[in-house]
């Protein structure tokens, strides 16, 4: 098994509103003198200014599951392209996958948790979104493909900062951290960043999970009063009983799924010396015990969601409620 | 594992006979070609196994699709070409399209065949110009009916039945979903296909009415009628599952008959092209034959740690070829 964990291929998935520039800090991370060979999936030929014959066109098909699961979209043509690429015999480092700037991350990052071979043979490694620094939060108020690109992501590049004044960055950080306290922000110019970065991040790797920053957390209580996305967190000192936060997890994010785009989780349960963590996206739940709990660390349980129209005391309710 | 009716105290076996090979890829589909096995590698190698053993190149890329008929193997690659390989190790380019991945494959029986890039299925006759038809969806399976010239093409939302010879629009069947694998009963009453959930759904062509068989832990990659078409095998779950097709009403209200169960998974099923029997494979790369009216199993190949990825019979029934995704594969003359 842990053999097996090792050798998936990471997949990148690179986001980002028309214009932002994905394209250019794709065609940097290709041209880059890292030794390394990506397997790419574009949507649209050309634009890619790097010769690569690893490089494939998808159609962004995006397909229902008839599993019950009313926002379980995938990629399908991601399946297929990936079932493809896996056969190949000069084998690659990673997958990036390039999606459209009116493109929503979830079914991308969904096809790696619902499909079997896929979630066998890769890993989603991480969600990295390019912002335009100047006109991301003008996007925020008139484009939801956007806020969901911002909400979504693992990595955000801010990039063009050399068209903004420092006052205005902070700003925008600000909102991006509202939306989305997870996120690790880079200011760019060009999309100029180092490629260790961007890629190997292990996202959405339970073992990665080490802390949900309070700091962070903070900002996500500032939220704007124009914002229907943001994010919400909630801590406890007291253990939890597992026997009451399952359910309640697994009815919530069914019933919510829909709004909550990600949620994230370090909890203590009672008599469980292990610390448990857990991710989801919309209504795909992947969670275990990581390490037992070091004897000078808090053990606080702590809880985030990132969606829209979340009820902040229907959730903080549900989640005391929990508690052993 | 000590349980296991396969590995019993006295189990019968056929693994002593079984010839093996190891070719360093994947086999993705295997055909016979009169008395040779034509084992396709995913890496675009075909090898043509028999008295003596000959590998050819059929692609410059990965292999996507098997097919074939009685005199060729088809092959679809990530090359974006279509590849005809004859017994005797010719290689030949049925279709080009550089740029293209040639996703799907289908043979007829009177040497036509179909093969599909994106959206888009091609119908090329035996004689005469290509047809083409496009699909809502990236196509996901195609098949040919048993008799005449009709397409079944799987796509999402569906499967669409084409007459290539005719003007009309193709005739779409409907069910939401992703439709990948693509089947027609050997009389032309039922078409099935595999889905990206774990289940199959079919039709009843008379009426087009449904028929939902899931219950499967994991996905069908492969699935045969048997003779006649009384039984649809498939893999996807720690036994072989058969539907039951005889009766004018499919497998509606019937249970499946399991065989051959173990506490790994099938990975791949074939029919007998004579009799009801079945070869089984799984994913610890052990393969069996069972007889489905009693249950009656022969070992055929012991476990070999990657699945079985493609298993298949000679026409008259003679001899069985099983492949693993680790290269390895196998050759038993009965």
């Amino acid at each position: 098994m842990a053999e097996a964990e090792t050798t998936k291929i990471p997949v990148t998935v690179l986001t980002g509103y028309l214009g932002a520039g994905k394209t250019t800090l794709l065609n940097r991370i290709l041209s880059e003198p890292h030794g390394k060979k990506f397997a790419v999936v574009v949507n649209e030929f050309g634009e890619i200014g790097i010769d690569n014959d690893l490089v494939v066109g998808a159609d962004e098909e995006v397909f229902e599951m008839n599993n019950g699961c009313i926002c379980c979209t995938v990629r399908g043509d991601l399946i297929r392209i990936i079932d493809g690429l896996l056969k190949r015999k000069d084998g690659f480092d990673g997958i990036i996958v390039e999606t459209t700037g009116l493109a929503d991350p979830a079914p991308v990052a969904q096809t790696f948790f619902v499909d079997e071979t896929v979630g066998a043979k890769t890993t989603l490694d991480a969600v990295v979104t390019v912002a335009d620094a100047k006109w991301l939060k003008e996007r925020l108020k008139d484009a939801p493909e956007a806020k969901n690109q911002i909400a979504f992501a693992d990595v955000i590049l801010l990039n063009k900062t050399d068209l903004v004044s420092e006052t205005e960055l902070k700003d925008v950080e600000m909102r991006i951290r509202a939306i989305n306290p997870f996120a690790r922000i880079h200011r760019t110019q060009r999309s100029d960043i180092a490629i260790d970065k961007v890629l190997g991040q292990g996202a959405f790797d339970l073992d990665r999970i080490t802390a949900i920053d309070p700091d962070f957390l903070e900002g996500g209580h500032k939220h704007f009063h124009d914002e229907d996305m943001r994010s919400v967190s909630f801590s406890s000192d007291k253990p939890l009983d597992p026997d009451k936060f399952f359910p309640w997890i697994q009815e919530l994010t069914q019933r919510e799924g829909p709004n909550i785009l990600r949620s994230k989780g370090i909890l203590a349960f009672k008599d469980d010396p292990d610390r448990f963590v857990f991710q989801g996206v919309h209504m795909i739940l992947d969670g275990d015990h990581q390490r037992p709990w070091k004897a000078d660390e808090p053990k606080t349980s702590r809880i985030v969601f990132i969606g829209r129209q979340l009820d902040d005391k229907a959730l903080h309710a549900g989640f005391l409620s929990c508690v052993a | 594992m000590a349980s296991s009716p396969t590995t019993a105290a006295t189990p019968s076996s056929l693994t002593s006979r079984l010839r093996p090979f190891d070719f360093g890829g994947a086999v993705v589909g295997i055909r016979f070609l009169g008395a040779n096995a034509a084992f396709v590698l995913g890496e675009g190698d075909i090898v043509l196994a028999g008295e003596s053993e000959t590998r050819v190149t059929a692609h410059k890329g990965s292999v996507l699709s098997v097919s074939g008929d009685a005199r060729r193997v088809l092959t679809g690659g990530d090359d974006g070409r279509v590849v005809a390989t004859r017994g005797d190790g010719s290689v030949e380019t049925l279709f080009e399209q550089k740029g293209r991945w040639i996703d799907h494959v289908a043979a007829a029986p009177d040497g036509s065949f179909a093969y599909s890039h994106g959206k888009t299925a091609y119908f090329q006759p035996a004689k005469g110009v290509v047809k083409s038809v496009e699909v809502p969806s990236t196509v996901g399976g195609l098949a040919f009916a048993p008799k005449g010239t009709r397409l079944a093409i799987a796509h999402y939302g569906g499967a669409s039945l084409w007459f290539p010879n005719a003007v009309a629009k193709p005739q779409i069947l409907e069910w939401k979903g992703s439709h990948r694998g693509v089947i027609w009963h050997p009389e032309a009453r039922f078409v099935v296909t595999t889905m990206q959930e774990p289940a199959l759904h079919g039709w009843r062509l008379p009426d087009g009415q449904h028929m939902r068989m899931s219950g499967y832990p994991s996905r069908v990659r492969t699935m045969e009628f048997t003779p006649g078409g009384r039984f649809l095998a498939t893999s996807g779950s720690t036994e072989a599952i058969l539907w039951p097709f005889a009766s004018k009403e499919g497998p509606m209200g019937k249970q499946p008959t399991m065989l051959a169960p173990r506490d790994v998974r099938v990975s791949a099923v074939a029919t007998h092209p004579k009799e009801e029997v079945v070869a089984v494979g799984y994913e610890d790369g052990l393969a069996l034959m069972v007889r489905i009216a009693d249950g009656a199993e022969i070992l055929v190949r012991a476990p070999a740690g990657a699945p079985v990825s493609a298993l298949a019979w000679r026409a008259d029934g003679g001899a069985l070829a099983i492949g693993a995704e680790d290269g390895k594969a196998g050759l038993l003359v009965l």
